[in-house]
């Protein structure tokens, strides 16, 4: 329904209503905010729900009981506290190293800087099993930081996390700072402000928004991570997911299962309320430009230079470095014959690596498609501003209830699919067709995070403008929102692809043995004696991050660098 | 005024093409149709057949099989069970000792056993049948041994004594199959009211338990590759013949007291679409081609009389005499014994 307009004549400039800022359609977004949802109900509520509900119904009688007998046990508490504990001190941590990072990366240039920004994004997409044996492999007994006594620990955990997640933050602060009007800053200091006053002042309010949502998915991953608490925590930290797992797969025991994936709900949804209050506070236009960055300067710039070295170097590098050095030991010695291996397809690897690649590259480009159409349409929807305060509530909750999937374990996702889509038409438990959807569902959030912030923070005046001028609202949309959606669609893609070659958690429920992806692929290569197939895991690895930081580096070069200037 | 917008279209249209190029290949199913319908055989992430044999199975029976292999093997009677009333496929292989009686008592499984099947092995009163078997044991560093003047140790009662501290590495039963069989090896050895008392003596001497195999093997096992600090550690009868140095000397070796039996099946699913497929499927599976196959592609020992490689008769032979547990006393037991483990380690 489009709005009518007065056109402005010269006797009623004067007295003129101030033209309504035009929308689309109402119709249009209607659908935008339907079909996303229809996905989710399908492809997640309804497996979730039907799981859960199983664990409440005996004998076809609603039954809390599970309730009493969960949280009887002292374990569930301690359970719990560690896992709100690890998720906490992994977001903190990742957030304050990533801010550095952010700054260092996306606002400053240097040479190497974009090699950088991919070694950066790598170990968001190793499977988990991988670095957790990198990461034990230098922190254990015998190892070479043996010395630091971190294995087994807690503080392993948390370091593990912010490994993963980094680059999590770096990016979607990054993307935005990158777009801030430098401006508003000179004019802080050339009132006086010192550095860091304009920083605190200027920049960070009007980086809270991104911050608060890269925050958001950070304690939601760090809430729900599985192999690297496993692996690293050993037998004494256990966390909801973990539980969850133990007691779906290995025990049946759906009522103890059902009532952790309540709590786990209850934990990410009172993390996500927490984070759109400190979101919504500081929520305003900002002036978006192109990216601007100056040159390197190691005086003015030391403080970030040092902890984003720190962090790169020590924390990202050695485990990498670690896994890529082992990758050429052979039985013979230093040489390729790992990489080599992999290009024949034997016993121990029924395809051969390429195949996995190709299988993992067609399954990540169906998997971003969905999830860049159906985010992009969220985005849009959630990034309205309702008049009315019901209006603005139920933007709100939209964008809270397509957060979730990040907040539920994939175990539950995974077991929920093999008992509702089991009938036709939606008889795809065994169908390829349910990788891309699940790696989908959870790579929604993360493109709906990055490219809401920039939505939001575009000055609704220069849709008003292009109101005034003539334009129909379909047009205000196109040239207004256009350029700043697809630029920061390239830094979305670019999250969902890495999210979908990483994925190991729902794809290793779904995965067709004979059509596996490069994650499952290292997985039993890992699982099995021998020093080749260790070797050739590794290997493998290697080559799974050499391809997804060559693919988001490219995702980065897909944007529009010119613009019009306003 | 510059257009962006124009170039952002073609773009965005060109990736759009490439992508919906890309999607059609993922979405084809690629198989073939063959004469006699298709056999879905629901397995575990660790099944692998070289190329050809399953190809070889179709054009002798016409049946085409599509493999569903949904989690690893705990996960994956419970995903059976879960399925009952829309069985997630035909045949099933993968099934171990250990959850074979409940797989049973659940009802997810059809009577039948291969007329093939090898005589006095379990067959679940009908309903199973043995494909492979394998032994999980602990395994010795012999070079470590060797180097550092200790004697190896040869049974369970040794491993609590000091001699051996800080020197075993196991994994966790809850979330590991070998783990759980190391349980059930020491329950079989020392009695239902033994085993607590012999694993608080071994927790006491140094015990270190990890999660998965993948880690205890290769980053804690001084005998591969990680190079780790412990020299002993849970594993499978089969793993020292991966461990053969290029002299043809074994590395490492088994401790044969502490090895204990497991048996993995193969069977029919009840309300199977394909019975007839799913039966003629795990007949294929105890032809001597796969059985002579086994031990390349999945690490365990055929349960019929075909060769076993070379390296594994030197260096990797079965136990005479593993430790086996009735597989009802599992199943009544597994979880109470399970919680009873997680209380021993406080």
């Amino acid at each position: 329904m489009t709005t009518t307009m007065t056109r402005p004549t010269p006797a009623s400039s004067l007295r003129a209503v101030p033209p309504r800022p035009p929308r689309p359609g109402r119709v249009w977004l209607v659908v935008a905010a339907l079909v996303p949802l229809a996905f989710l109900a399908v492809f997640f509520a309804w497996p979730v729900g039907a799981l859960v509900a199983r664990g409440f119904v005996t004998d076809g009688a609603l039954d809390l009981s599970g309730f009493a007998e969960v949280f009887a046990k002292p374990r569930t508490w301690r359970i719990i506290g560690l896992t709100i504990a690890q998720a906490t001190l992994g977001t903190a941590l990742s957030v304050a190293l990533g801010i550095p990072g952010a700054y260092l990366l996306y606002r400053t240039s240097f040479p190497g800087r974009g090699l950088v920004r991919a070694l950066v994004t790598v170990p968001f997409v190793l499977p988990s099993v991988v670095v957790g044996v990198a990461f034990r492999s230098l922190l254990a007994a015998g190892g070479p930081l043996a010395f630091l006594r971190l294995d087994g620990t807690f503080a392993a955990i948390v370091l593990a996390l912010v490994f993963f997640n980094y680059s999590v933050v770096v990016r979607t602060v990054g993307g935005m700072w990158a777009r801030l009007d430098p401006r508003t800053v000179e004019a802080a200091r050339s009132l006086g402000a010192s550095p860091a006053r304009a920083f605190l002042t200027v920049t960070l309010p009007a980086l809270a928004p991104a911050v608060a949502s890269a925050a958001s998915v950070v304690f939601l991953f760090c809430a729900t991570a599985f192999g690297v608490v496993l692996i690293l925590g050993g037998i004494h930290f256990g966390t909801i997911e973990t539980e969850i797992w133990v007691q779906t797969t290995q025990f049946l025991n759906l009522r103890a299962a059902a009532v952790l994936s309540v709590v786990q709900l209850v934990v990410g949804a009172a993390a996500l309320a927490v984070a759109g209050r400190a979101r919504s506070a500081r929520e305003r236009s900002l002036q978006l430009r192109a990216e601007h960055h100056r040159p390197l300067d190691p005086a003015r710039d030391a403080v970030p230079l040092a902890v984003t070295a720190v962090v790169v170097l020590g924390l990202l590098t050695l485990p990498l470095a670690n896994l890529l050095v082992r990758s050429f030991h052979t039985a013979a010695g230093w040489g390729l014959d790992n990489y080599r291996n992999l290009g024949t397809s034997s016993r121990a690897l029924t395809v051969t690596v390429w195949e996995a690649m190709g299988n993992s590259l067609r399954v990540a480009v169906d998997a971003t498609l969905l999830a860049v159409v159906l985010g992009v349409m969220v985005a849009v929807v959630v990034a309205q501003r309702p008049r009315s305060a019901s209006g603005r509530r139920a933007v709100s909750l939209l964008d809270g209830l397509f957060m979730l999937p990040l907040g539920v374990s994939a175990v539950t996702v995974g077991f929920g699919f093999l008992i509702t889509l089991n009938r036709p038409p939606l008889d795809l438990r065994s169908s390829m067709v349910l990788i891309p959807i699940a790696q989908a569902i959870v790579a929604l959030p993360m493109v709906v995070r990055t490219v809401l912030p920039v939505l939001r923070a575009i000055d609704p005046r220069q849709r008003e403008a292009a109101a005034t001028l003539g334009a129909g609202p379909a047009r205000v949309f196109a040239t207004v929102d256009g350029p700043h959606l697809v630029r920061a669609l390239g830094l979305a893609v670019g999250f969902a692809f890495a999210i979908s070659l990483g994925e190991f958690g729902a794809t290793s429920f779904l995965a067709r043995p004979d059509r596996p992806t490069l994650p499952v692929v290292i997985f039993r290569l890992i699982g099995r004696p021998g020093a080749e197939n260790f070797g050739m895991a590794l290997a493998a690895s290697v080559v799974l991050a050499v391809m997804t930081a060559g693919v988001m580096a490219l995702a980065e070069r897909l944007r529009i660098d010119r613009t019009g200037e306003w | 005024m510059n257009r962006p917008v124009r170039r952002g279209a073609a773009l965005a249209a060109s990736a759009a093409a490439l992508a919906a190029g890309l999607a059609a290949c993922s979405l084809s199913g690629g198989t073939t149709a063959a004469t006699g319908g298709t056999v879905i055989l629901v397995t575990h992430d660790s099944f692998a057949l070289s190329d050809g044999l399953l190809e070889s199975f179709t054009e002798q029976t016409g049946y085409a099989v599509k493999l569903v292999a949904p989690g690893d093997g705990g996960a994956l009677v419970n995903q059976l069970i879960l399925t009952k009333d829309s069985p997630l496929g035909d045949a099933v292989y993968g099934i171990d000792n250990t959850f074979s009686s409940r797989a049973v008592d659940e009802g997810v499984l059809a009577a039948y056993t291969s007329p093939d099947a090898v005589a006095g092995m379990d067959t679940a009163d009908g309903h199973l049948t043995a494909i492979d078997q394998g032994d999980v044991c602990l395994n010795v560093d012999h070079q470590w041994f060797a180097a550092n003047g200790v004697a190896e140790p040869t049974t369970f009662e040794e491993l609590v004594d000091p001699a051996y501290e800080d020197l075993l590495v196991v994994t966790n039963p809850a979330t590991s199959s070998p783990g759980l069989a190391f349980l059930l090896a020491t329950i079989g050895h020392f009695g239902e009211t033994g085993w607590q008392e012999y694993w608080r003596g071994l927790l006491r001497n140094g015990l270190l338990i990890t999660e998965g195999w993948s880690d205890a093997y290769y980053v804690d096992f001084s005998g591969s590759e990680g190079a780790g600090p412990r020299p002993i550690v849970l594993s499978y009868s089969s793993s020292p013949a991966a461990e053969v140095g290029d002299d043809g000397v074994a590395r490492t070796g088994n401790v044969e007291a502490t090895c204990v039996r497991q048996v993995e099946y193969a069977g029919v699913l009840a309300g199977a679409a394909n019975p007839e497929g799913a039966k003629a499927l795990v007949d294929f599976l105890l032809s001597d081609a796969v059985q002579a196959d086994i031990p390349g592609s999945m690490y365990m020992y055929p349960v019929t009389d075909v060769d076993l490689p070379a390296a594994w008769v030197e260096h990797a032979p079965l136990a005479a005499d593993p430790i086996t547990l009735d597989p009802a006393a599992i199943a009544a037991n597994r979880t109470a014994w399970l919680e009873e483990w997680a209380a021993l380690l406080g």
